[in-house]
């Protein structure tokens, strides 16, 4: 088991690489001079050259990029043009924010769309079926923004209940939450219902009920632990969507999270933090990959007992 | 009811209904099974005999499947009338079913002791834990597993032995029916021979009653006490195994079948198929149903739809025989 | 007896497969709704010239008539200056779909013949060409977007074409699977061993397998481009004001939510409206090409 996390855990390096080689790549086709905008528009000619050839900008592309990945590793991802902090605190003092943010959206969407997909598939043509597949239509075609807004308008602007932008208390997380939630949910909920659906239909069911099994027991401890392989690896997948969906979210409620963060430093061309930025998501969801790929191998007995020799 | 029967089947019609067609799957099956006896029901693929079974079990798929007539009376009770909870009972415990297809009849998350001693806790709930671990522990090697193996996994078993697993669950609470379907059609012809003579080991030991679906008149030979010839839903032909296989009368189409296997001391340059094809069950001809393919068809076939010609064991459902 | 021969003869009728595809999908009434609704956007969008007047009603400022709620005179109101709410959506309809349209038919362009070379040649091209592909999609899209846009700068082309590199990936993946499932297909074999030439499979049997997935995804894709490009213009880093898009109609109408809400419903509503009915039209499409797929 451990050789396969090992095992796995290596794979993610290239991946990661090549993620970041791409990203720099496009980082180094910005146009704009960082050593300007840092030193303002009066700068000499002479300064401006000198803190080039200090930045090590002056230096071809490899070298540039291998020096990159070189100081990433060992935590210094650059200095801020903008404010001139490094860049590894500002990440690190916005990181819980985001995380907490995409966790819990993640808790809700499972938490919610993982009953509905059940109920809705063992009550297929029911109208509790329908009703489900059109609220995951209609959560999933509307803007997540725009669901937020309404959010605050209703809980906060109209019946002031919840707090519309921060992160001092939990209150201030419940309507983010359950922002980013929502399109997830929508697809956990289809794909429980498919899978779900795949299931029952199954030879194994028939047997079960050949057996004299009532359809709760069909249902709890057949069906369920079947159908809901794949969508543990659907909501790991899915993990990246919703880290991309944080970064709207943040800027909805005014969290000081990676994503304002981002945002800001796209408007102000800071090109380190964008870089860090867009690496740490990529390092985030590949970690989140990581832990589902282990899990299903953990779970599905056909795949637990090539990798896990026990006696 | 005689204390000798164990299934009375009367005039059991059942159907098929989707969105487009009604499909008139058992059309007036009477059939009565002994206590202990196995029949075979042979029959081409289409001919009603897994509905049959799932009727006994009122397995047939929810929305779909519907009995519209007939009653099915198991050891005297009423199976047509009765409600979802009682069949709960039933299943597993009086009756139980054998599939076609063991490679994907099994539950592949569960352990193999898990499933079988499911039987248990659904049907035996005064035993104890430890009582059942003994019994599946019998009943593996019963069927001829090793109960080491009792905590694998279904697909660390071969297609024989996950057969044999299905077995095993069947017979867990010593049924009085047990409802075999194809049971050795997926398998190596090999395999076969032992699941078979197994079969027949258990079922004399344990004196179950068996109905066993086939299209294969020679698994048939070796297992069977009675057979039952079915086509387009309904018995065509019934009657013991020497009925069948040594008396000279026959139903047209049961002439077909048996002329249909090759034969391996005969020289022939063609094998000789029953000439058409099993009539469209949405849309069944009149009178016999064999009639459009038989090649002694009468006029009077065309039109009526022949009755039961008893012959002591023997009946036959055929003009030909009419007295 | 002869007759009932005749009768009982199979009667196989050769239905065209796209025929019994238009048939499958017309039976999907919520499809069939999708697509009115999208259609009618789509006019809307052609013809909005003919409906309102640009310059005037879209850009033209208005301080005097600002934030007036909708009335008979300004079906949607006005915004925050003065201009007519309703001349902006029509306008805003036209930006969305045009963007959506167009990123991605180039993302499927180039999705297809990156897949179908990998697909087709396989080996070592097919092997390096999907391990790219794959860093590529490890990247979120709108990670992968905002990135690009940090690089070239916001505006509608730069997005257009930052979305249309996040969703190459995706179309090349798909295209490389139906080529693949058919390339491994017997009657291939058979095709080749009748003296097939290679062109002549690739278009008589590989393409019309490969089309039915990659019209469902695209329909899909334009719908979540559609999104995408809302939520980036929201928070100002995709098409800027004052050009009319629905999603940065929305950034403008933040601050103003209090008194003013019509100003976010209806651009949402908007939105949701078009992104439904396409998502709507995507599924109709996946269910009628193989309804085995359907419960």
């Amino acid at each position: 088991m451990l050789r396969y996390i090992a095992k796995r855990s290596l794979m993610m390096i290239p991946v990661l690489l090549g993620i970041s080689l791409i990203v720099f790549s496009i980082m180094e086709l910005t146009p704009g001079d960082p050593v300007s905008l840092m030193l303002g528009e009066g700068a000499s000619e002479q300064a401006v050259q000198e803190l080039r050839e200090q930045m090590g900008l002056n230096d071809n592309f490899f070298i540039k990029y291998v020096r990159y990945v070189k100081n990433a590793v060992t935590g210094d991802l650059g200095i801020s043009y903008r404010n001139k902090v490094p860049v590894i605190s500002e990440i690190t003092s916005r990181f819980p924010t985001t995380l907490n943010l995409t966790f819990w959206g993640v808790v809700l969407s499972v938490v919610i769309g993982i009953p509905v997909g059940i109920i809705s598939a063992v009550k297929q043509y029911t109208i509790i079926d329908s009703m489900s597949l059109l609220a995951a239509l209609i959560l999933t075609s509307m803007p997540a923004f725009w669901l937020g807004l309404m959010l605050i308008l209703l809980f906060s602007l109209k019946w002031n209940l919840l707090p519309a932008t921060g992160v001092s208390t939990w209150q201030h997380f419940i309507m983010p939450a359950i922002t980013l939630a929502a399109a997830s949910m929508a697809t956990i909920i289809r794909m429980t219902r498919s899978t779900m659906l795949e299931v029952v239909r199954q030879d194994y069911i028939r047997t079960a009920r050949a057996k004299g099994a009532s359809e709760f027991r069909i249902v709890y401890k057949h069906a369920l632990r079947n159908a809901l392989l794949p969508v543990v690896t659907v909501v790991g997948l899915n993990f990246g969507y919703q880290l991309g969906g944080a970064i709207v979210t943040e800027s909805v409620f005014a969290m000081p999270g990676i994503g304002t963060l981002m945002v800001a430093a796209v408007r102000t061309k800071d090109t380190p933090i964008v870089m860090a930025s867009v690496l740490f998501v990529a390092f985030l969801a590949g970690v989140i990959n990581l832990i589902v790929d282990v899990l299903y191998v953990y779970i599905d007995p056909r795949l637990k007992s090539e990798y896990v020799k026990n006696k | 009811m005689s204390t000798k029967t164990l299934v009375e089947i009367k005039d059991l019609h059942v159907v098929y209904n989707t969105d487009e067609k009604t499909v008139y799957a058992v059309n007036g099956l009477n059939l009565t099974i002994n206590r202990g006896e196995t029949l075979g029901l042979v029959g081409e693929t289409g001919a009603g005999k897994t509905t049959t079974a799932l009727s006994i079990m009122k397995l047939l798929p929810d929305r779909v499947g519907e009995i519209r007539q007939g009653k099915i009376l198991l050891d005297n009770i009423d199976i047509t009338r009765a409600t979802p909870a009682d069949m709960r009972l039933i299943r597993g415990e009086s009756v139980s079913m054998i599939f076609q297809d063991p490679m994907t009849s099994l539950n592949p998350i569960l352990t193999v002791s898990d499933q079988i001693s499911e039987v248990l806790d659904l049907h035996r709930l005064d035993m104890s834990s430890e009582e059942k671990i003994k019994k599946v522990d019998e009943i593996l090697k019963l069927v001829g597993l090793s109960a080491d193996r009792k905590n694998e996994y279904p697909h660390q078993f071969s297609g024989g032995m996950k057969q044999r697993v299905v077995i095993a669950m069947a017979l867990a609470c010593e049924p009085k029916l047990i409802l075999a379907d194809e049971p050795t059609t997926a398998l190596d012809v090999t395999i076969q021979a032992q699941i078979l003579s197994m079969m027949k080991e258990l079922k004399q030991r344990l004196n179950t009653a068996m109905i066993f679906i086939t299209h294969d008149l020679g698994v048939v030979a070796q297992i069977c006490d009675r057979v039952a010839i079915m086509y387009a839903g309904e018995i065509i032909e019934i009657g013991t195994t020497a009925d069948i296989f040594d008396n000279p009368n026959h139903h047209p189409y049961t002439s077909g079948l048996f002329g249909s296997i090759p034969d391996m001391t005969k020289v022939a340059k063609r094998l000789n198929p029953i000439e058409g094809l099993m009539p469209d069950p949405t849309d069944l001809p009149n009178g016999c149903k064999f009639h459009p393919r038989c090649p002694k068809c009468m006029e009077i076939c065309e039109a009526v739809n022949p009755g039961d010609n008893i012959d002591g064991t023997h009946t036959i459902k055929c003009h030909l025989f009419s007295q | 007896m002869t007759e009932q021969k005749e009768k009982q003869r199979i009667v196989v009728k050769k239905k065209s497969q796209i025929a019994s595809i238009w048939h499958r999908f017309k039976k999907n009434r919520l499809a069939l709704f999708g697509v009115a609704v999208f259609v009618s956007m789509l006019l809307v969008a052609v013809f909005a010239d003919f409906i309102v007047d640009y310059e005037k009603d879209a850009l033209m400022q208005n301080m005097a008539q600002r934030f007036q709620r909708p009335s008979g005179e300004h079906w949607f109101g006005t915004d925050n200056f003065g201009r007519d709410l309703f001349a902006r959506i029509i306008f805003g309809a036209r930006i969305s779909l045009f963007v959506g349209v167009i990123t991605i038919s180039l993302s499927l362009f180039v999705g297809s013949v990156i897949g179908a070379s990998a697909g087709y040649y396989g080996g070592r091209v097919d092997n390096i060409m999907m391990r790219i592909m794959d860093v590529f999609l490890a990247i979120p899209q709108m990670i992968m977007a905002i990135s690009i846009v940090a690089a070239l700068g916001t505006g509608m082309m730069n997005i257009l074409i930052a979305l249309s590199i996040a969703q190459i990936p995706r179309f090349a993946r798909i295209v490389r699977s139906s080529i693949l499932t058919v390339k491994c297909q017997d009657f291939i074999e058979a095709a080749r061993a009748c003296g097939t030439s290679d062109t002549r499979i690739i278009a008589k049997h590989i393409l019309p397998n490969a089309i039915g997935p990659i019209v469902v995804q695209a329909t899909l894709s334009v719908a979540s481009t559609i999104l995408i490009i809302a939520a980036l213009s929201f928070v100002g880093l995709g098409i800027q004001p004052p050009t009319p898009e629905w999603g940065s109609m929305m950034a403008d109408a933040k601050s103003q939510m209090r008194y003013h809400e019509y100003l976010i419903i209806i651009p949402g509503i908007f939105i949701a409206l078009t992104v439904m009915s396409l998502n709507v039209i995507g599924d109709g499409l996946r269910d009628a090409l193989d309804p085995r797929l359907k419960n």
